[in-house]
């Protein structure tokens, strides 16, 4: 049973993406059919996008829940990086930020994998702040001392702390569905959230284009319309209420919801790295260092969809994991 | 003072029988440097090539000149030598083996320059007619990242050799990956420009020579 929806889930998605690759080359290689070109080639990269993230995904569920999780540990590291090459520091900063980088990720990640859910939930928030705080302060630069604590915190929290719930979902137990016993359960409730996020990503930019009238903000984005917001959030409860079978404690109207929540957060996501890459005068972390792919704009509305899906599944299962209740 | 010419053959291509072992350890500490720096390689308006070269960079940190070394193809980077500091990389055993035998670095003598043996004449003595050299014309490392005034060293090289191609090199972001006076490193993105190659025209002054060399570095850093 577990299995069945494992694959369908799977064939389903391949052939929604061989689908698309196909109409992505037909547009290419027929440029007159009134298509605006530079949209086809953003779609053509999104895709190869999805194909690599997809390939990497397989890759790790096929390992295992170790080295999913490290996966996600060493793309946490890379967004990281773009985030805090893009944020001017401080000499001041190198130390805190060298353990930040070593430590501080690396052990987040570690408590993760050994599903300690009371220390990974408050340590990066807490004591990596509490860290960064006083090194700073070791240091002995004192200049913009709150925004540049800030900045690393935001960093942390973002790339790090949020994106680690994603893989934390495999470790959740959905023992109370008799029928969502064992790992591929687990996986198929991240693959699910990775699919509705980007599917809402989409929607987001189809619904804008086709009906955007009114800008959420302009000045932060050019884009993103409120039509493309509802439009994205409607589109993706529709896809994941259809898709309910595959998220396995989730009844059909549970999925909907969920799916709003993500369409939603995404977006947020979206506007929020938007803002940051405005005020550094970058249109995407990936232009910033030619050559560098850009991760955190693949993964910007992942990141701030992860731990509210986590927790909507915690309240769903009415599980908080073994060690949350005594 | 001796010229070029009459000094003796350049020493014979030891380098070139280098043991495995420091072979290995080139290539290790190059990819090492790359992966920490996360640098990305643009070459604008110009193409490596194994002909003779002198790269001159901003300084910004230690691993300049091993990420501008890694950063060229292994056939350029073999007949590639930094140009570093005597008093600082023959202090202790590792530093100068890393020096001399992995890096195969030209060192100059900083504290005592002498009038009959000038470090451009020794340069030019021991790049011959194949090796190109790294060369970092500030002197010393910048703290604030911004590019100082290049001292005239560059300026005396091309005189005596004025068919030598001169690339500027920019280095971007590495003074946040490994500031001055720091040995741990923040591994975050970086990025090296080669531009298009410069030389020195005939009988254009110091000042302006060294001003245009400036601002072609510069220019790299926002193409």
């Amino acid at each position: 049973m577990n299995e069945v929806r494992t694959v369908a889930l799977v064939c389903g998605v391949l052939a929604l993406l061989s689908a698309a690759t196909a109409v992505g080359q037909f547009l290419k290689r027929h440029p007159d059919r009134g298509m605006d070109p530079a949209a086809v080639r953003t779609f053509n990269l999104r895709l190869r996008g999805w194909w690599i993230m997809c390939t990497m995904l397989a890759a790790a569920f096929w390992l295992g829940t170790t080295a999913t999780i490290t996966l996600f540990g060493l793309v946490s590291f890379w967004a990281l990086r773009e985030f805090i090459t893009l944020t001017p520091t401080r000499l001041g900063d190198h130390r805190a930020l060298f353990w930040v980088f070593f430590l501080f990720t690396p052990l987040h990640y570690l408590l993760v994998g050994l599903n300690r859910y009371e220390i990974f939930s408050v340590f990066l928030p807490v004591y990596a702040t509490l860290f960064v705080l006083a090194r700073v302060a070791f240091a002995g630069d004192y200049k913009r001392f709150l925004e540049r604590t800030a900045k690393i915190q935001a960093g942390l929290v973002v790339c790090v702390y949020c994106l680690s719930f994603a893989p934390a979902l495999l470790q959740l137990s959905l023992n109370d569905d008799p029928s969502a016993t064992g790992r591929s359960a687990n996986f198929r409730l991240l693959f699910f959230m990775i699919l509705l996020v980007q599917f809402a990503d989409c929607m987001q930019y189809v619904w804008s284009r086709m009906l955007g009238r009114r800008l959420v903000a302009a000045a932060v984005s050019s884009s993103r319309t409120w039509e493309g917001l509802i439009g994205s959030a409607t589109s993706t409860s529709l896809l994941a209420a259809f898709l309910w079978w595959a998220a396995p404690p989730f009844k059909p109207w549970e999925a909907a919801l969920a799916g709003g929540v993500l369409a939603i957060m995404g977006f947020a996501g979206g506007m929020t790295m938007s803002a940051i890459k405005r005020d550094r005068g970058v249109k995407d972390y990936g232009t910033l260092v030619a050559g560098h792919g850009g991760v955190l704009d693949r993964i910007d509305s992942l990141c701030f969809a992860a731990p509210v899906f986590y927790h909507m599944t915690l309240l769903i299962t009415g599980n908080a994991g073994p060690s949350l209740i005594p | 003072m001796l010229s070029p010419v009459d000094m003796p053959e350049p020493p014979t291509d030891a380098f070139a029988s280098r043991s495995a072992l420091c072979r290995i350890t080139g290539l290790f500490l190059a990819a090492l440097a790359r992966l920490i720096s996360g640098a990305s390689v643009r070459w604008i308006a110009c193409q490596p090539d194994t002909c003779q070269r002198v790269y001159f960079s901003n300084h910004t940190s230690h691993l300049d000149a091993l990420l501008i070394w890694s950063s060229l193809p292994l056939a350029v980077r073999e007949l590639t030598r930094p140009v570093a500091a005597k008093d600082y990389w023959t202090r202790g055993f590792v530093r100068r083996w890393l020096a001399l035998e992995v890096f195969h670095a030209l060192l100059i003598d900083r504290t005592d320059i002498k009038v009959h043996q000038s470090p451009i004449d020794l340069m030019l003595w021991e790049i011959g007619s194949t090796k190109s050299l790294i060369v970092f014309p500030e002197g010393s490392r910048s703290v604030t990242g911004e590019v100082g005034e290049f001292k005239s060293g560059l300026y005396y090289l091309s005189k005596k050799r004025p068919e030598l191609e001169l690339v500027p090199v920019h280095v971007d972001n590495l003074n946040r990956v490994l500031p001055r006076g720091e040995f741990l490193p923040v591994p975050l993105l970086s990025c090296i420009s080669f531009g298009p190659p410069i030389w020195l025209e005939r009988g254009e002054p110091k000042v302006d020579f060294l001003c245009r060399a400036r601002r072609a570095v510069l220019a790299l850093k926002d193409s």
